[in-house]
This record gives C-alpha cells, structure tokens and sequence, in this order.
C-alpha cells in the first residue's frame, strides 16, 4: 500500500468513541473518531408528487465510516445530492462543521472539502483517466487565463505541481497503466476506480460513496475495500458510504443508517442495525 | 385605436401563420426528439410541388376544372412528400439512430441543403403561383364602431382557421391515440422504444410524411399569399422563436407562441422601431423568445428536464 | 515502423505534456510550418493563395475559436458570424476613427469587442442548453445583422452601407500582394493557435471539457458553470473576432454586413463537426474541406457530367452544389460523427503498427 504522504495523520482521539463498541477492540480496528462533523436535520425532499426524502435526520462524525443502506429507491443518492447541493431539499437543514444551511451550492460545498463518487460514474468521457483526474484538482489551480494560455511561470509549475500530486493517486490505485486512455475505454471496474481517483484528488474532509462497489466481482471488491479504508486511516477521511454488499458494510464501518421509501428506519451500529426488525422487513419485504 | 387593433389583429394572423410552420418542428421534435432544420425547405419544396403539378396537371391530363386540378396537385404533392419521407427516414435517420443532438441537428441541415438544391433543379427556380381560390380582398370588420372598419385580410383570416383546425387535429392525436403515445415514447429515447417493439422505421415515416403535409398546407397558404419562392425556406427561421417560446415539445405551445410573437412583433415595429431605426422585425422575435428562456427555459407549455445523477 | 514511440522516455512531466511529445510529430509539425511559410508562397500561384489559400487560413481560426465553445465546452452556437462581424465592423471602427491606429493592435481591439458581445449574448448559456441555447444564439446574430444594417454609427455613416480598408501594413511592411497577405494571416493564426492549444490543455481547457461532458459532477468538483461557460464564450468570440476581421480586412477588402450573415455562421458550424469536435487539428482539417468543396465542385462538375454528355448552366451547378454539399453533410456525419480528426488519429494508430495489420 503506498502512502499518500502529503498529509500527517491527525492525533489520536479515543475519547469520544464510547459509542463504538469497536473503539476499545483491538489497534487494528481502532478508530479515531472525533466530533460531529456533518449533522443531518429534517430533510425532506420531493419532486412534483414523488417524496423522495420525508424528515430524515442523522449525524456523521469525524474520521468514521458512516454507512447509508436500504432498498433500492430509498432516496439514498438523493440524500448525498442533498449534501452536494445538486438537489435543493424543500425542508431540512445540513450543518457541516458548525455552519448551517438551508440548501448547499456545489461550489461551496466543494470548498468545505466534501468530495464524492457517483452511481452512474458521471466520469467525463471525452478525457483521459488523467485528465479526469486532474479535474479534481481545479479548485487548487489558480493562475489566471492569459498565464495558462502563455504556459509559461507560475502556470506551468503550478500544472507539474498538480501532476505529481495526481500522479501518487494513480499510483495509490493502481492505475498507471491507464493514465492516458479515454475513460470510455476502461472496463467498468477501472471506471470505478478513476471515479475514486478524482474525488480524491480533491483531498477532502469528507468523502460521499456512492455504491463505489457495484457490479465489482470479489476480487475487485477487496481492493476497493483496500482503497477506501487506506484513505480513512491515513488521512482522517470521513467516509459516507451508500452500499449494498451487506458483507462489507458489516465489516468496514463503524456506524449505519437505513433509509426505505424515503423515511429512516434505522440508525446505529452494524450488529444492532442487522437485528433491527424493520430493517429486516425492509429488505425481506412483508405483505404491505 | 383603430389602427393599434388593426396592427394586433395582422399580427394575430401572421402570427397563426408562423404556426402552421412551427407545427411542423414541434411535431418531429416531439415525436423523434430531432430538432428538423429542415423544415423550411420542405416547406418550399411542398409549394414548389403543390405549384408545379396545379400547373402541369392540367396539361396532361386535359382536365381544365380548376377545382379538381387543384386536388389532383395536392394528392400528387402529398404522395413525393411522403416519398420524402420515406427515403429521409432510411437514408439520414435510420442511420443516424441515438446519436446526440447536434449531429442530429446538423444532419437536419444538410437535408435542408439538398432539398434546396433538389426542389430548384426539379421544379426550376422562378417564382411560381398558388392560386387554390383563397380569396383576395380584404374585409372591413365592425364599420359601425370604427369609422371606415378595421381592414382585415381575408386570405390571413382563413389560413388561420385552417391552422387552428389543424393544431387542434394534431393535438389530439397527440394526446389521445395509441399512435400518438407510441410518438412520444419515440421522443424520449429511440434505443428503448425499439427495445420494446415500436417500429421506429415505421414511426419516424408516418411522423415526417404527417410533417410533411403540414408543410405542404403551410406552403400552400404561404405560396398563396407570397408566390413560391426561396424566402419561403427561410420561414422557418422566423419559425424558430416561436417554438422555443411555446415550448419544443408542445402543440398548442406552437399556437400560442406564434400569436404572442405575431402581435409583439408587429408592435414593437410599430412602437418601438422608430426609435431604434427601424427594421427590427428580423431580431425582434428572438430576443423576445430569448428574455422568456432566461425566465422559463422550457418554454411556456415544454417539459421541464430533471437531471438524474 | 517509422511512427513508433519506443525508445523515447519522457523524465519529467514537463516533456510529458508537451503538445508534441513524440519525436516524430514535432519533425512533421516542423516540415510542416517550413511548407507553410517557406515553400507555398514560392511556388504556389497568386490565385491559388487568393482563392483557396488565404480563405482557408482565416477561416481556420474562425473555426478554432467556434471549436473552443461548441467542440470543447459543449455549448451550440449558431451566432459565430456576428461575432465575426463584431470582430470585423469592431477593428473597422478602431483603425478609421483613430489616426495612426496600426493594424494589429486594431483586429485585437476588435476581438475584444466580439468577446464583449459574446459574453453578453452567451449569458443564456447559464440557463438554457442544446437546442434552446442554439435558437439563443441565432438572436446574437441576427442582432448583429440589423446592427450594422441600421445603426449608421457603426458603418461611419457610409451611404451604400458598404464599408472598405485599403493601405495596411505592419511594421511599415505593406501588406497587399497575395504573398504578403497570405503570410500575415498565416502568422496570427499559428500564434493564436499556439495559445489555444495551451489553454485546452490546461485547467480551464479541463473545465470547459468537464462541462460539457457532466456538468452536473463538475459542479460538485467545485467547478463553477458560470465561469467555464463565459469564460468559453469569451475566448471564443475572442478568435472569432479576430478571425473576423482579419477576413474583411484581408481576404474581403470591403464588405457590407450580408458578409457575416447566418449562412456564414452555418459554415463554421459544419467546420467544425466535419473536421472534429474538441479538436484543434479537427478545425483545419473542416476549414480545408469546406473552402475546397465549392471550388472543387465548380471547376470538377462541368467536366465530369460533360463525360455523361450533361450539360449544366451555371444556375444548374449551384443548385448541384447545394445537394452535393447536403449528402456529403449527412453522409460524413453517419461515416465518422467525430469528424476528419478521428479519422486522422485512426490513421496514426495505424501507422504506429504498419506494417503489421494489429
């Protein structure tokens, strides 16, 4: 595993990790988890007559992995569009380090360093997996037009700057291969992996899943497994994970929510959400 | 105010006039989801054919009955359009299935050239005349409360009750028959209608072949009233504003822009060209058209697009 | 075998991103300019430079700044002749009212006034996209037709509403031979050109590709639309403009504005879907097949349909043009939809393995 070395991992801080059974388990599962960082409160979110979201509410803290479950359809990626300010929810609010807001602006967001992956991949097709990457990195890029166009000075150092620090994410996910094929090209996986890649270039706070491990195969799943809890140990990254594959969210993270049909119907760790009576309903399916 | 009310009354009809044109975009667009540059030319091309065969109908076959050579010529006009039709659909759209819309767009286009360039070489290049018995003079409408009346003309007056009735046909094949949903699936997205067993081949010739005969009545009513000649094509550049106004995918939308656009223009000519130095028609409409898109960008009547991400 | 990168390693990301990295593009690109600059004007005839060369040349920079907004930024536009004309009547209005104006420093100011006006008539890109921003763009132009038919202003109150330059020069070297224009038209479409490229392959080159292949996952990079797509715009109108005057002043002499009218703007457009969208090399491979069709068809189809015993009036072979030009649209836009670029590129793959077949 290569370490991104660009940023010292933050202190230890076990003291508020009295929630979590696994803060006292052994070092290899020890978290740092820290203070609320993004607290979810009454969002509610419809489009025409579709509710999408009704009155959820829920907290993430600092360097955990928070995962978000449910049947298909449960307004999961719309709660993180919410959070990214794709979507304007009607009612709600998200406070993210202390600031609350009625509705996010993505640039803003962005700012805060909250970096995310998406469903569909939304990759940009016509680029390279470096480019695509590299994109990642454009709130850092601050030269003015006339300098880019001349490429001469600060310009071109601050292009070979970014370079480097984009090429150590390739490496870190083994990608080098392909830095230059148009992502179009790339199997699925890959496509994937570069979706990683770029919200990582962002080098953010807070990293939004958004069911990162979907149509992998288990080999596939285990290095992204890899990959995602390298970021959470060697940085601090907070993890916000939508998945699906029961395995791995039971394994990685530390706290869950589940959401069906919009409303949440469970909220806690892994073995107690598992034992939940509604979440079973939810996915096994009663008569309604 | 005899005059103003004469000015919206001309605008009105001219305006129901553009509409019978943007009919035509609004029909492919909202039935193949392609945005038909084309459009004008077909309209040119349809009077072209319409004021061809009304003349050489006569000569072949001897029939000197204004009444049938004119139905003749229509039926004659009507049968290349779908011939049109037919080889558009397997020669540009047929192959160009899925692509995005600005190959599309440009496909469109390169249709439109090669009508012109077609309908010239086949029909010949003079202005030609439409004479289906619309009549010509004009009429003085409420003499009693006007003094002298407002001047109506007659011919505008009857071509926009035929677009009226023609609108109202093709709303309601839009809304309420089989054919009509099939239409709108096809606009939505070609690969999964396909999947689902509509013909799309089939579809896309009735829909143009339908195009096409509103091409051929708003060419005839145009024709009519200008002679057949090339700035009959660039009609549908007049056309355009007013389908982004009333919204790509709507036929009523068509109407109501067209009456909104008419009438603006024709006062703004009136009110606001003298201070600019005139001529303002020919920009008038698209800046309008532009203002209401910054406040309601899927037109007045479209469909609002959601992104899914 | 010639066209293969083995053996040339690259040990700095500098020598990485260079435009040309592989040795044997930067020796084509080389013999290429020596042609350019060097070999045509000696051999090639004045007609030859004036009616294919020089339009060629203009319109080359037209279509790379239409490429830069409608290839790289995904935004359609169907104005690009006003700019031209803004870019045109703009340098006409700094070289005539301001004595001792020179020429260059006049087709820049005209550039800059197309980037105003692009900017303006491009803040509905903001709200609208594809076809309704296309429609948008058609008011830009057709604006600018009745500007410079109506406002006398702009035309230095000229009464037949025509408007000429004569007596240019740079750096006292007049310029009005076929050589001379040639040359000068060459020069400020490589140096434009160099810049463009640079800008495509930097972070705002980035953006604008980001907006217009996901411009929802681009704003949640922190990219903000407003400033790609204006920004796009600007430089866009920027080029086009320049492009536009140096076609009036250079290529045109006088002009009246029926020389910037939507027939132009369409012309671009295929430019640039023909030749390759987000594509530098793409818009010279456009320019050059729509400068050469209508020539080639006028002094080709005579010829050819006289072997069939046709003959043909010179209404007839315009007519023929326009269907000509139609089928060769729909047929290259079902052949390759990524335009001559795709097929050049396709070319050189191949050429790195000939000659092995794969």
């Amino acid at each position: 595993m290569t370490a991104l070395a660009l940023k010292k991992p933050p202190p230890m801080d076990v003291a508020s990790a009295s929630n979590d059974p696994r803060a006292t388990d052994t070092p290899i599962t020890q978290r740092r988890i820290g203070d609320v960082v993004l607290d979810v409160q009454n969002i509610s979110l419809s489009f025409g007559g579709v509710k999408a979201l009704t009155d959820i509410s829920f907290d993430v803290r600092e360097h955990e992995v928070r995962a978000i479950i449910g049947p298909n359809g449960a307004g999961k990626s719309s709660m993180l569009n919410c959070i990214n300010g794709v979507y304007r929810p009607q009612q709600g609010s998200i406070t993210f380090r202390g600031k609350t807001f009625k509705h996010m602006n993505s640039r803003q967001v962005a700012e805060m360093g909250v970096a995310r992956t998406f469903q569909n991949l939304a990759l940009f097709k016509g680029m390279s997996v470096l480019d695509n990457i590299m994109t990642g990195r454009n709130l850092r890029m601050k030269s003015n037009l006339l300098l880019q166009a001349l490429r001469i000075g600060p310009a071109e150092r601050e292009e070979i700057r970014n370079r480097e620090f984009v090429e150590r994410i390739i490496d870190f996910l083994e990608i080098q291969a392909h830095r230059k094929t148009p992502v179009g090209r790339l199997p699925y996986g890959l496509q994937k992996r570069v979706d990683l890649g770029r919200a990582l270039a962002m080098e953010p706070k807070v990293l939004l899943l958004d069911e990162p491990m979907a149509g992998m195969n288990v080999e596939e799943k285990q290095d992204m497994c890899r990959f995602i809890l390298d970021v959470n140990d060697e940085f601090g990254t907070t993890i916000v994970l939508i998945e699906h594959d029961m395995g791995v969210v039971m394994d990685i993270s530390d706290r869950v929510v589940v959401l069906d049909y919009g409303k949440k119907i469970g909220d806690g760790s892994p073995d107690e959400v598992r034992r939940n009576p509604e979440v079973i309903k939810a996915y096994l399916g009663t008569s309604h | 105010m005899g005059p103003i009310l004469e000015t919206i009354i001309g605008g009105l009809m001219t305006g129901m006039l553009y509409s019978l044109v943007a009919l035509g975009f609004v029909l492919i667009f909202k039935a193949s989801g392609v945005f038909n540059f084309a459009q004008g030319a077909m309209v040119l091309f349809a009077a072209l054919a319409m004021a061809r065969f009304s003349e050489l109908i006569p000569q072949w076959t001897g029939i000197q009955d204004k009444f049938t050579a004119n139905a003749l010529a229509f039926i004659a006009a009507m049968a290349l359009m779908i011939v049109c039709a037919w080889l558009i659909e397997r020669f540009v759209l047929g192959k160009l299935v899925n692509q995005e819309g600005v190959t599309l767009l440009m496909a469109t286009l390169g249709v439109s050239y090669f009508l012109d360039g077609f309908g010239q070489t086949l029909f010949g290049s003079s202005i030609y005349k439409i004479d289906v018995g619309m009549p010509k003079d004009p009429m003085f409408l409420f003499e009693k409360t006007f003094q002298g009346g407002l001047l109506v003309n007659q011919e505008d007056l009857v071509a926009a009750g035929i677009a009226a009735a023609l609108v109202a046909a093709l709303a309601a094949f839009f809304q309420y028959t089989g054919t009509g949903r099939a239409l709108r699936a096809v606009a939505d997205d070609h690969q999964a209608a396909q999947s689902i067993g509509i013909p799309l081949s089939r579809i896309w010739v009735i829909v143009w072949s339908v195009a096409g005969f509103v091409a051929l009545v708003a060419g005839i009513i145009w024709g009519s009233k200008l002679g057949v000649q090339f700035s009959l094509s660039v009609l549908a550049l007049k056309a355009l504003p007013l389908v982004i106004l009333g919204g790509l995918t709507s036929v009523p939308g068509a109407i109501v822009g067209g009456l909104i656009l008419g009438v603006g223009e024709k006062l703004a000519e009136v009110f606001i060209g003298p201070m600019l130095g005139g001529g303002i028609e020919i920009w008038f409409a698209y800046v309008l058209a532009l203002a209401f898109l910054l406040i309601r960008p899927q037109g007045l009547f479209g469909e609002k697009i959601i992104d899914r991400v | 075998m010639i066209y293969r990168e083995n053996g040339q390693f690259k040990t700095s990301y500098r020598a990485d991103q260079a435009i040309f990295p592989i040795a044997q593009d930067r020796l084509f690109i080389g013999l290429l300019l020596v042609v350019a600059f060097v070999v045509v004007p000696g051999l090639a005839s004045d007609y030859l430079l004036r009616a294919l060369l020089i339009p060629f040349v203009i319109m080359s920079l037209a279509a790379l700044g239409v490429n830069i907004l409608v290839g790289y930024c995904g935004q359609i536009s169907l104005g690009s002749g006003a700019f031209m004309a803004v870019g045109a009547y703009g340098a006409y209005n700094f070289f005539q009212r301001l004595p001792g104006m020179p020429l260059v420093p006049a087709l820049i100011l005209g550039g800059l006034c197309a980037t105003c006006f692009g900017v303006l008539f491009g803040l509905p890109s903001l709200r609208v996209k594809g076809l309704y921003l296309a429609v948008a763009t058609l008011a830009a132009q057709f604006f600018a037709d009745w500007m410079f038919l109506r406002i006398k202003w702009f035309t230095l109150d000229t009464p037949s509403g025509s408007v000429s330059v004569s007596n240019l020069q740079v750096f006292g070297l007049p310029i009005d031979s076929a050589v001379s224009k040639y040359l000068f038209c060459l020069a400020m479409l490589v140096v434009i050109a160099l810049l463009a490229k640079n800008l495509v392959r930097s972070a705002i080159g980035r953006e604008w590709m980001a907006i217009r292949d996901m411009d929802v996952a681009a704003a949640v990079l922190g990219i903000r639309p407003m400033y790609a797509k204006l920004t796009a715009f600007a430089v866009s109108s920027f080029i086009i403009g320049v492009a536009g005057g140096l076609w009036a002043f250079v290529y045109l002499g006088a002009w009246e504005p029926a020389a910037f009218s939507v027939d132009q703007s369409f012309r671009l457009l295929f430019m640039v879907i023909i030749g390759g969208l987000g594509s530098i090399m793409g818009s010279f491979f456009g320019a050059a097949f729509i400068v050469v069709l209508p020539i080639a068809l006028n002094q080709f189809l005579p010829a050819i349909l006289g072997m069939f015993g046709i003959s043909i009036s010179t209404a007839g072979i315009s007519h023929a043009e326009l269907m000509i030009f139609g089928v060769l649209i729909v047929w290259f836009l079902i052949v390759e939809p990524h335009g001559l670029a795709k097929l050049w590129s396709t070319g050189k793959q191949k050429l790195r393995l000939w000659p092995f077949p794969h």
